[in-house]
């Protein structure tokens, strides 16, 4: 079964196709990259998959459900809690809010308590605040981040800003997470890790994945599948062997000489 | 369970102590000029707190306060003043006027509702300049409205308000606000200011947040208003003017945006010092232009920043300052030496 797919995905921008006819569709589990030469459209289509930007054309479906199409369209925090999680190109953390507070806005969408309940602190209140500060610490662990809780966001080295970020995405609770560049300014050390932590959460939360990234050491390594977008369309796509062979992949990166020399 | 059961303990005592203020005010020990102004000190607290509310928790820029503490005030000093209209006459004396700040507090947040459903979705300096025209708005037409006495005000109110009302009020609002911050709720808001694309594709709808926050800080705004218009026993589109929107926001910067605690302090501060200076008065808005110049040069997270004074703060500052001392101390011997 399909968790995602879109059909003909176009968003222009006055006369600026930033993205035209994207089509892309991922199986239950699969981990996918999504690569291409900068200004390519990757964030802008990652941007149209959580609703941050209404496609002008073609449509999107989620679990069979629809996104976006011609006829309605989906605010983010909706697709949000349809299941669709992601991280940011330039980090964006809740920066003077502790690393646990960072999480639990992320469990927000659970809560079933009331305004009446949190202007009196009922004992409901209580209750689910306790089991939201559990839940997000337990995460937090996962991620070894559970010993600076209290630390502002700010505060954390780059390194575990981005894992306070996936963590962060991770407590939504997604069927599918999208990861913009997560190894961008990595040593080749902490991006070894990454791609561990990647391999681990997409088992034990069963995920799948989509993730932008430049690193081609953490692409070929991790994912299983790869699509190329190049001004906009969608180049090529295929395993990781056949991504490194594809003469048009070498001409978007390294220009049409190299390809035929 | 005991996290609360200590909350009900310390509204309890603070409320006693309110009580002993104000038996020592009846019994004539704190003169007539200084309850007046310990009272207006406790409006101007609800006022703070609850445009903190708006503009340092959720990070929205309003400059609209004084006109929802005027819907309330006006409507409120409409049910007290005419005994059968909008409530039966069988609720009168202070009755009346618990009822009739309530429903004021109401009226105030419909309003809110009504311009903050259109307006949220404006970012920055667009919301100031919307919530600015709004106060306007609401001063020209009480100014235009002859039941109400048009510009000439609404004369001939009871004085309900003393200062246990107006300090019970201000009790009631601190707490409530306090417990909204410090729930999920109250974190969606704050996750608004932090950074609203990301609160969003978090799960948090962020139009409805804002939307929520504005109407409980618009409640309270209004309850206010009721308050000092039965302290001072009329209503007049003067006293709801643009400067008084300024007046709040001052108090709430000064006190740090975010900071509960701070706007407290800030109102009570900027009250004493309006009534210091009153042989100033014509300075007053020189004096503020001032104030806001310098916090923003020296200190522009305010006098708190976003956190809370509380004893543990103060606690960890003691500390730091014997610290400081005592290396201060040791740095004066090795040199000695």
């Amino acid at each position: 079964m399909a968790v995602l797919e879109t059909t003909d995905l176009t968003i222009r921008f006055g006369g600026l196709t930033a993205v035209s006819k994207f089509n892309i569709s991922l199986e239950e589990g699969e981990l996918v990259g999504l690569i291409g030469p900068n200004g390519a459209g990757k964030t802008t289509a990652f941007n149209m998959l959580t609703g941050v930007y209404q496609p002008s054309e073609g449509a999107i479906t989620f679990c069979d459900a629809a996104l976006c199409s011609a006829v309605k369209a989906l605010q983010p925090f909706q697709i949000t809690r349809r299941g669709i999680a992601r991280t940011f190109q330039n980090i964006r953390l809740f920066k003077e809010l502790s690393v646990l507070d960072n999480v639990k806005i992320a469990y927000h969408q659970n809560v079933k308590y009331g305004l009446l309940s949190a202007f009196l602190h009922t004992a409901r209140y209580q209750a689910e605040e306790v089991e939201i500060e559990e839940k997000a610490l337990e995460l937090l662990k996962i991620f070894a981040l559970d010993t600076k809780k209290a630390e502002k966001a700010k505060n954390l080295p780059y390194g575990e800003q981005r894992r306070l970020e996936v963590a962060r995405a991770l407590a939504t609770n997604p069927k599918l997470l999208l990861l913009d560049e997560p190894a961008a300014g990595m040593n080749p050390q902490e991006t070894q890790q990454l791609m561990d932590l990647i391999n681990f959460i997409r088992k034990q939360f069963s995920l799948t994945i989509l993730l932008i990234e430049h690193d081609m050491a953490l692409v070929m390594g991790v994912c299983e599948r790869i699509y190329v977008l190049d001004y906009g369309k969608v180049i090529a796509h295929g395993t990781p062997a056949e991504i490194r062979r594809n003469p048009k992949v070498i001409e978007a990166y390294l220009g049409e000489e190299s390809a035929s020399a | 369970m005991n996290k609360r059961f200590s909350a009900i303990l310390q509204f309890m005592l603070f409320l006693a102590m309110g009580y002993a203020v104000q038996m020592a005010m009846d019994a004539g020990m704190i003169n007539r000029y200084y309850s007046h102004v310990m009272t207006v000190m406790a409006i101007f607290v609800v006022g703070a707190v609850s445009l903190n509310l708006i503009n340092g928790i959720c990070g929205q820029f309003s400059l609209g306060h004084a006109g929802f503490m005027a819907v309330g005030a006006y409507t409120s000093a409409i049910i007290t003043k005419n005994p059968d209209l909008i409530l039966p006459a069988m609720f009168t004396g202070n009755v009346r006027f618990v009822l009739a700040t309530l429903l004021g507090g109401m009226m105030a947040a419909f309003v809110g509702f009504l311009v903050g459903l259109p307006s949220l979705r404006l970012r920055g300096d667009y919301l100031a300049i919307v919530t600015l025209g709004f106060g306007e708005i609401i001063r020209i037409l009480l100014l235009n409205w002859d039941f109400v006495g048009g510009a000439s005000g609404y004369f001939g109110l009871v004085r309900h308000t003393n200062f246990f009302a107006a300090f019970l009020l201000s009790l009631i609002t601190i707490t409530i606000i306090r417990n909204f911050i410090d729930s999920s709720h109250g974190r969606a808001c704050i996750s608004i200011r932090e950074d609203e694309i990301a609160a969003e594709t978090m799960g948090v709808p962020t139009t409805r947040y804002k939307v929520i926050a504005f109407v409980i800080a618009s409640f309270f705004a209004g309850t206010a208003g009721s308050m000092m218009a039965h302290l001072t026993q009329m209503v007049t589109p003067a006293s709801f003017t643009f400067i008084l929107s300024i007046e709040l926001l001052l108090m709430v910067v000064l006190g740090g945006l975010g900071s509960i605690t701070g706007s407290i302090g800030a109102a009570i501060f900027l009250t004493y010092a309006a009534e210091a200076l009153r042989a100033f008065r014509a300075y007053r808005m020189i004096l503020y232009s001032l104030l806001l110049i310098f916090i923003m040069l020296f200190r522009p997270k305010g006098l708190l920043g976003t956190q809370e004074l509380s004893y543990g703060l103060l606690k960890e500052s003691f500390k730091l300052r014997a610290r400081w001392q005592r290396k201060k101390k040791d740095g004066i011997t090795a040199s000695a030496e």
